[in-house]
């Protein structure tokens, strides 16, 4: 048989399935089960309405249930058990055998990376694109350029970087467009402002921004000491602090490092297998790909921003940075919160970029990748099962909170 | 506390879109301005020029003698009450009063000093630590108010800021409005309406903006009494000044003018040998109007009459597309509709008007 014929049998057959579910099991409900008629008709009436929305819903319900909920719950088993014992209940010994692997751990202290790193970059960069294309004529044009890596797949645009970090030798012509531009660097006054200034630069500032930020979290702390009120969530200020203070230190001492850094000039490098950078090489990509995103969200939160509320802010003496900061950044935190959570969550899976740019080598492994391999490549289900559960259990905070925001953002 | 000067001053959207001309006023200290016109007018645009959100195309704005056309909002010394209130919604009441304060770095004892006098005149005491959503319209406009009186400006701004709120809350704020004022003689304001009930119990002075420009500016009653020319004299006043050709046929100390339908009429308003024969509007308001039997300045059948109790207004049978003459009387004259009416007016009310402008201001 044709295979198209096949498909249109296919799709009759599910579309007919559907409507015919739908109305069959209506006229049993009406007709046989609580007919609308005899001594009880009022009743029975009652009875269908309430049993009603079960029959719609039950078949997304029984999909979802097959599909998602067995699955958890399978894998659940799968991890406490062990495939060369036959499937033999094993406790937590994959669990323990995981934790001592290296390798899971190097994947888990990558995730976190990620998980700082890419929400913090795309929100930021979309937002700093939302708020300078919203103004300018040829705004839209930037938008949708911005916008476009969100159509390509994961696995298309670790292609397309795979080959902006190509390396050839010194004497061919580099195809990678990082080589090449850092060919052009000799260790001359260009590279001084362009390598050692610049990079200087920018980790002071975001050193800077990110003391203010947390300087912006902690203050209310000390203020409501000040009225005798509580400041509210007084742990996730104090450890937002803390996560601050250490960004400051670090980008501090990066700054110093900068300066003091042998950079070899003239040679090509491998930019992948750079221990600790490849993984921000990696991160890019997804940087890349979900500023549209978080661009496109916030434009529209920016626009819904009643004009007069920025103009007040004008006439009450806020130059542009205070208008951006304390007036149209707090009217649309939820937003801001939603498109962080989303993008978390996002990260938390990566798996596709990672897996076809180094998959998991030179010190880039991450959770959903190091289950891959468990999994389908060693064949062990246990440890597979194991760290599925350990990302499950990550993600589903994130995710709580996550529709939580969104559904108060939609009231 | 300061007055302004409006010197020429135009506004041009892109280089082609003229929508103010040659706007020249002078703004005295403690006077409440009230910018009318209808819709569409600039008058908002002006007010906006005045706050410096909008940039002045040409001609200068000075405030207490000072150039201000390129000083930013802030350093205007201008405070500036919005249509929709524009309260920062993610503030308390108290942070919506203190954030110019803030930004402009006064003390914390100066600011609270501030606010606990602007919450104590504003009756907003209650509430300074809700967030503007937990308020009522009136009370959010009196927290826009608030904001303002807290910075203590040189000139305060409004733009529409009752037309949000519900006709009774209107009448309502109008007077705490009125009430500011009067506890605050020494300072300017500049209010943009398009209600003129507001604009004639609030004013000191009504500046009246119409085609690209100032059609008149004067207190309430004069804009009443003697409006310029046929605009004002239409768009003050509700129902607005009944308009009926007729030509100059005897002048001096009072005119009398031939109506086209043939009525006399005579007008306090004088001329001299050379407008005899001139073609004029005459001008009567419609509740100036009583009916008589002798000299009128008008003749119709009453199509049509609306018994408000107090007032009856006569809607004339109209000849053609004119619009219809409208008297009112005091009193209940259902009785009249249907029949043939005369009605003339004491001379003193009886405006004249030559190519639209008055003859009075000659």
């Amino acid at each position: 048989m044709n295979p198209a014929f096949q498909g249109l049998i296919t799709i009759i057959i599910g579309v007919g399935g559907c409507i015919g579910y739908f109305y069959f099991s209506n006229q049993f409900l009406d007709k046989v089960l609580f007919p609308a008629k005899g001594p009880h008709a009022g009743r029975n009436i009652n009875r269908a309405n309430m049993i009603r929305p079960w029959l719609f819903l039950f078949p997304a319900m029984f999909a979802l249930g097959l599909y998602l909920g067995y699955p958890v719950i399978e894998t659940l088993r799968l991890s406490l058990t062990d495939r060369d014992q036959g499937g033999a209940f094993v406790g937590l010994a994959n669990y323990n055998q995981m934790f001592s692997e290296p390798k899971f751990w190097e994947a888990l202290s990558n995730n976190m990376l990620w998980l700082i790193v890419v929400p913090a970059a795309s929100t930021a960069f979309g937002l700093l694109a939302a708020q300078l294309t919203d103004r300018i004529k040829w705004g839209s044009a930037a938008k949708s350029l911005i916008f476009m890596p969100m159509a390509i797949s994961f696995v298309g645009a670790a292609v397309i970087f795979k080959l902006v970090y190509d390396t050839r030798p010194a004497d061919q012509n580099q195809i990678g467009i990082l080589n090449a531009v850092w060919l052009r660097f000799e260790g001359g006054p260009g590279s001084f402002l362009f390598l050692q200034i610049l990079p200087a630069l920018l980790l002071l500032s975001f050193a800077g921004i990110v003391a203010y930020v947390g300087w912006i979290f902690v203050q209310p702390i000390a203020k409501s000491r000040e009225k005798g009120g509580g400041a509210g969530f007084v742990p996730l200020r104090l450890l937002v602090g803390a996560g601050s203070l250490y960004l400051v230190f670090l980008s501090l001492r990066s700054v110093i490092s900068v300066f003091t850094f042998d950079f070899p000039h003239g040679e090509p490098q491998t930019w992948l297998t750079l221990p600790f950078w490849n993984s921000f090489f990696l991160m890019i990509v997804l940087i890349w790909i979900q500023t549209g995103f978080a661009m496109v969200i916030l434009s529209a939160a920016l626009r819904g921003i009643p004009e007069e509320t920025i103009e007040a802010a004008i006439v009450d003496g806020a130059n542009p940075l205070q208008v951006f900061f304390k007036i149209k950044v707090p009217q649309i935190i939820g937003t801001i919160v939603v498109v962080w959570t989303t993008i978390t969550i996002t990260v938390l899976k990566v798996f596709d970029i990672v897996f076809a740019m180094t998959n998991g080598q030179w010190e880039t492994q991450v959770l959903a990748n190091y289950m891959f391999d468990k999994m389908f490549r060693a064949n062990d289900w246990g440890v597979g099962s194991a760290s599925a559960i350990i990302i499950m259990l990550l993600v589903s905070p994130i995710l709580i909170w996550n529709v939580y925001n969104a559904r108060k953002e939609m009231k | 506390m300061a007055d302004l000067k409006l010197t020429n001053v135009a506004k041009t959207y892109g280089g082609t879109v003229n929508v103010l001309n040659n706007i020249n006023l002078d703004i005295e200290k403690g006077e409440l301005i009230v910018f009318v016109g209808p819709s569409g007018c600039g008058k908002s645009t002006l007010l906006r020029m005045i706050a410096g959100l909008e940039k002045i195309s040409d001609g200068t704005l000075e405030i207490d003698g000072t150039v201000v056309n390129d000083v930013p909002p802030a350093q205007r010394g201008i405070a500036m009450v919005f249509q929709s209130y524009a309260l920062y919604p993610h503030m308390t009441v108290r942070d919506n009063m203190t954030f110019a304060l803030k930004l402009a770095k006064k003390s914390t004892d100066e600011i609270n000093a501030a606010v606990d006098k602007a919450a104590r005149i504003l009756q907003l005491e209650p509430y300074l630590d809700r967030l503007p959503k937990a308020l009522s319209g009136g009370q959010r406009q009196r927290v826009a108010i608030g904001r303002s009186i807290v910075r203590d400006p040189k000139v305060y701004l409004f733009d529409e800021p009752l037309s949000n709120l519900d006709a009774a809350l209107r009448v309502a704020t109008r007077i705490e409005i009125a009430q500011l004022k009067e506890s605050m003689p020494d300072s300017t304001m500049i209010y943009v309406t398009h209600d003129q009930v507001e604009a004639m119990t609030l004013a000191t002075r009504i500046v009246v903006l119409a085609n690209k420009g100032i059609a008149q500016v004067g207190s309430p009653l004069q804009l009443y009494e003697r409006p310029e020319n046929e605009f004002v004299a239409q768009f003050i006043g509700s129902p607005s000044m009944n308009l009926l050709p007729g030509e100059i046929v005897e002048t001096g100390t009072q005119t009398r003018v031939r109506m086209d339908s043939g009525l006399m009429v005579t007008s306090a308003v004088p001329t001299t040998e050379t407008d005899m024969g001139m073609k004029v509007n005459v001008g009567v308001r419609p509740e100036d109007m009583t009916v008589t039997t002798g000299d009128g300045v008008y003749e119709g059948i009453v199509d049509f009459t609306e018994a408000l109790g107090e007032v009856t207004i006569l809607y004339f049978k109209a000849e053609g597309d004119a619009d219809p003459v409208l008297a009112k009387m005091p009193g209940i004259h259902k009785d009249l509709r249907g029949t043939t009416v005369r009605v003339t007016a004491d001379p003193a009310k009886v405006q004249l008007f030559a190519n639209g402008t008055s003859l009075y201001y000659r």
